[in-house]
């Protein structure tokens, strides 16, 4: 996919005093980095570090000393920068009430009375102040403030919201609060605005929100890292990958000498995402029975002919047997494993019992749904549960096809039973004998 | 209002060797006095018909309305002057290092040192006609209240939050919307309390300017000051009571209608983001508030027309903004350059002949003026003295007592209002009677005029002693001395020096009026600079007067320098509480 054009674009900056005898003082080393629309960036770095004075630097507020900052390609010196700001320390204006405070800047670009008001009132309204619009901001409380402020920021419908360390300064519970609403609204699209982006200290913070996180170590302050989180929202910050990305960041900051790498995301990981292929237990062992009639391997073009079965309807079923590792296929010719061919050879209970190890072994999305389903008193969740984690990464339709072909296989090595009428699913520990 | 803390603010930012700067400053005041006087001394033979004062208590009421209306124009004089001064210095650089340390001197010279001379100048201007006196002190009232404005509004647009600038920068507001949206509600507070300040003073020099004979000249205006001189002058008490009562109505009126409505609407300005439990009240504002008039008239008529002007100001900035910068024509840099050259060159002109002009006074007159600056500098240390030691006890009375402070306070406000000159003619009376002298009186004077701004000081000083200090100094029984010594003299030392260095100043001032005096038909005067400035007035002495005023203001420049600005740094480095 194309990189979409960057909305605004720091090249080279630097900031830096000369003192009276000549000597520099150097804040921020020459720094370059862009805004890419339809992204939350994380600056982090610890207190002090020149995090704020980049984001003034970007944002137009002050010129760099070196350097140039580009306005969608253009430089941004002349121009005016569509962007709002979000402050530590909420700066509003007391005197003004909130409705005025949020009117203020559309009053700057000459809108008339009653438009300002309408978008005012619309935007107080996303953000959950409605009926406060005649309220002085010394009757709020700083979260309240804080939603004044992000009202203030989104009513000029930016293209960047910039925010310095937005949360600091409220309590710990009002900060998670604003934090959430302010995701559920960057993703549910009622936030009218491009990129956001936010300077904070706080790494939770930063890798819970952030789709882009940049590490800036100090004296002079330099990027010293930047990476993407790739985590889907909303983050569980008990999520093993969220605390590797946590402590990455966290040696990033205390041992700025040493290089780290920032681990990859696990195998496990991307296993889960890896779709079953739609096959019933019943084709699976139909095919290791034939190939164990043929010697144990043959062409695949031969078997699905002499089955007068397309290809395309042969395949799911040996990607199957090999995903369970019945099978490889070796250029062209499908050949039976050793464990295929005990499979092939072995008794109904036999079979079940291959067949379950195999699957537990190797199709994550079964482990997972029989931890899910052990981590519970009852050992019993509703279907849904798992249809939903499913929805996430497939379409409706493939999804449901998928939890069918789970609940199959799932049923067949009696991992789990199913009840249609209830829509549960129940763990199943031990394989019952058959009668 | 934190007078301490603006001027602290003034006194240590100015040390920083501005020496020269102060320099070329002096230099322009004396180029300016020697100008000024010599276009009075052009007047020679004057007529100006004498005004007729009259003693009748039912020509009170007119006497008031002229008297508040020079008061008004001056105050809305130097309010415009002292917003735009003050927002020059503020966002300039360049005029900043001028303008600040200009400010400073100006604020320090005793404006009533002027009063003999721009009455002079201003007859001589207009000669023959009233206009030229109610000029003359509508001049001086704005002298002696526009600094006080502009230095506050200076300090609280230095004083700006960074975020909230921040803001309105990243959120586009246009000059004018910055100015009343941010600029002036933050200044708000400390023009209100500034303007009540410098209102009493202006008081002072109002009834001072009302009052003024030279000799045979007369100088008098029709109003409240000049109503009270005569009558004092006739020795007609019961005229003299009267006078006394209008001018506490006044004074009174005006505290109710106009400045505690204009604290507690203020109060809306306050840069605390917590709501204040004992927020002042006002009657009258609350009264106003509820008026359906207003409401209507706010509704439909301001309202609009404000919002129109806002627009139609913020699309010219913007259009302004958006034309491409042309850059500066050369001729306008050469024609800025030429200015410049030029004024110096005036400057230096009128000191190199006021310089000749000095060289022609005689040695006995130097000695004369030097022992005169000594005699009165002693007077301005003996009212301090006696002012303080009675103010810090009482004072720290009132202010140790919060309920017995909330009423002592506007009553401390109203008494700094009125003014000391105004009774001046009474106290001479009464001091005639008992047969003292003008020495005495002029003492008496300057303490009327300046107690109450030191009495005032210390009550806010007393109420800043932390309790924290005050339960250790129980816990630890210290004994009545001892607090006084380590907790409560060290405690109020800052806000004493504030009050110390307003109350010299109006000392200074009033030593002008005291110490020459026309009274029933004879000039009373004694040995001091102020009688040498007004004798010199008086006898056509040109070089003498210019010579004594300059001596004036540069004892009280250099008793400031020397004197109070060490004072202040010693407050601010030991003796500041938090």
């Amino acid at each position: 996919m194309a990189q979409p054009e960057p909305i605004i674009e720091a090249r080279d900056v630097e900031q830096f005093y000369v003192q009276q005898d000549g000597h520099r003082t150097q804040i921020l080393s020459p720094t370059s980095m862009a805004i890419a629309p339809g992204q939350i960036v994380a600056l982090l770095g610890a207190s002090g570090c020149g995090k704020s004075t980049l984001l003034r630097i970007l944002s137009g507020l002050a010129r760099p000393a070196a350097g140039e900052v580009l306005w969608h390609g253009k430089p941004a010196r002349g121009q005016q920068l569509n962007v709002g700001i979000v402050f530590q320390s909420f700066a509003l204006f007391p005197w003004l009430s909130v409705i005025e405070n949020v009117e203020a800047p559309l009053k700057a670009r000459g809108i008339g009375a009653f438009d300002r008001r309408k978008r005012a009132l619309r935007i107080l309204d996303t953000v959950g102040l409605d009926g406060f619009e005649k309220a002085y901001p010394k009757e709020l409380s700083g979260g309240m403030r804080q939603r004044v402020g992000f009202a203030r920021g989104l009513v000029v419908e930016p293209e960047v919201l910039f925010m310095d360390e937005p949360f600091s300064a409220l309590d710990v519970l009002t900060a998670e609060t604003l934090r959430g609403e302010l995701l559920e609204l960057w993703s549910s699209r009622k936030i009218p605005t491009n990129a956001i982006f936010i300077v904070t200290h706080n790494i939770d913070e930063a890798v819970e929100l952030a789709d882009r996180v940049i590490v800036l170590a100090h004296r002079p302050a330099h990027i010293h890292d930047d990476f993407l989180v790739g985590m889907p929202h909303p983050r569980d910050h008990k999520s093993p990958r969220f605390l590797e990305l946590v402590d990455h960041v966290y040696k990033v900051l205390t041992l700025p000498d040493e290089t780290h790498v920032l681990p990859a995301a696990h195998a496990a990981e991307q296993e889960k995402h890896a779709p079953l292929p739609h096959a019933r237990p019943g084709g699976i062992a139909g095919l290791v029975e034939i190939l164990g009639d043929r010697g144990g391997s043959d062409d695949l073009y031969h078997l699905a002919e002499e089955l007068a079965m397309d290809l395309d309807d042969l395949l799911p079923i040996v990607e199957a047997a090999t995903l369970l590792g019945f099978v490889e296929v070796v250029e062209g010719d499908a050949r039976l494993s050793a464990s295929g061919r005990a499979y092939a050879e072995a008794s109904i209970d036999q079979r079940k019992q291959i067949f379950r190890e195999a699957a537990l072994e190797r199709v994550a999305l079964l482990r997972h749904i029989q931890s899910a389903l052990r981590s519970k008193n009852d050992h019993a969740l509703p279907a849904e549960f798992f249809r939903d984690i499913l929805d996430e990464r497939f379409s409706d339709e493939e999804a449901h096809r998928q939890f069918q072909t789970a609940l199959d296989w799932g049923r067949y090595a009696e991992i789990f039973e199913y009840d249609s009428g209830s829509d549960r699913l129940t763990l199943q520990d031990t394989l019952t004998p058959a009668p | 209002m934190s007078t301490p803390s603006l001027l602290h603010r003034l006194y240590l930012r100015r040390d920083r060797g501005t020496l020269p700067i102060d320099a070329v400053i002096f230099g322009a005041v004396l180029a300016g006095l020697y100008a000024l006087f010599g276009v009075g001394r052009v007047w020679l033979a004057p007529y100006t018909p004498a005004a007729e004062i009259s003693r009748s208590p039912w020509s009170l009421p007119l006497y008031s309305m002229y008297s508040l209306a020079r008061m008004g124009m001056a105050y809305v004089a130097s309010l415009v002057f002292a917003l735009v001064y003050a927002y020059i210095a503020a966002r300039n650089k360049v005029a900043e290092r001028l303008m600040i340390p200009c400010l400073d001197i100006l604020q320090s010279i005793p404006v009533l040192s002027f009063l003999p001379g721009v009455m002079l100048a201003m007859v001589a201007l207009f000669p023959g006609r009233q206009i030229g006196l109610e000029l003359g002190s509508v001049l001086l009232i704005f002298t002696g209240q526009v600094w006080n404005l502009a230095f506050s509004f200076y300090a609280s647009l230095k004083g700006l939050p960074r975020e909230l600038m921040e803001a309105s920068r990243t959120y586009r507001f246009g000059l004018w919307q910055r100015f009343y949206q941010l600029e002036l509600p933050f200044g708000a507070i400390g023009l209100v309390w500034n303007s009540l300040m410098s209102v009493a003073g202006g008081w002072f020099f109002l009834m001072a300017c009302e009052m003024f004979q030279l000799g045979n000249r007369d100088f008098r205006l029709p109003g409240l000051g000049s109503y009270l001189q005569t009558a004092a002058n006739e020795g007609d008490t019961a005229s003299i009571l009267w006078g006394l009562a209008a001018m506490i109505i006044v004074i009174l009126l005006l505290d109710q209608l106009l400045w505690r409505p204009l604290i507690a609407w203020a109060e809306k300005f306050k840069f605390e983001l917590v709501e204040s439990a004992s927020a002042p009240h006002s009657a009258v504002l609350a009264w106003l508030a509820r008026s359906p008039v207003l409401a209507w008239l706010e509704r439909k008529v301001i309202a609009p027309a404000w919002e129109a002007a806002n627009l139609r100001v913020a699309r010219m900035e913007r259009e302004a903004r958006e034309r491409p910068p042309e850059p500066p024509a050369a001729w306008q840099a050469a024609a800025l350059r030429a200015v410049a050259i030029g004024a110096v060159v005036v400057v230096l002109y009128g000191v190199v002949r006021a310089g000749h002009s000095l060289m022609e006074l005689t040695v006995s007159d130097v000695v004369a003026l030097l022992r005169g600056a000594e005699a009165t500098f002693l007077r301005v240390m003996a009212a301090l003295a006696v002012g303080t030691l009675w103010t810090i006890p009482v004072g720290v009375a009132i202010g140790s007592r919060p309920r017995l402070a909330a009423l002592a306070q506007p009553l401390a406000q109203i008494a700094a209002s009125v003014p000391a000159t105004a009774l001046f003619p009474v106290v001479l009376l009464v001091l005639l009677r008992l047969g003292g002298g003008m020495g005495l009186a002029a003492i008496l004077l300057m303490l009327l005029g300046t107690q109450w701004y030191l009495l005032f000081n210390i009550i806010a000083g007393a109420q800043a002693i932390p309790t924290d200090l005050k339960e250790a100094a129980t816990v630890y029984r210290f004994s009545g001395w001892e607090r006084w010594r380590l907790l409560i003299l060290p405690g109020i030392f800052p806000y004493l020096v504030t009050g110390l260095v307003t109350a010299a100043g109006g000392a200074w001032n009033a030593s002008i009026v005291a110490e020459y005096f026309r009274f029933q038909g004879r000039v009373m005067s004694t040995p001091g600079l102020g009688s040498t400035i007004s004798h010199a007035t008086d006898s056509g002495n040109f070089q003498l007067l210019l010579a004594s005023t300059m001596v004036m203001a540069a004892v009280v420049v250099t008793v400031n320098r020397l004197l109070w600005r060490r004072l202040y740094r010693l407050a601010q480095t030991r003796y500041q509480l938090g």
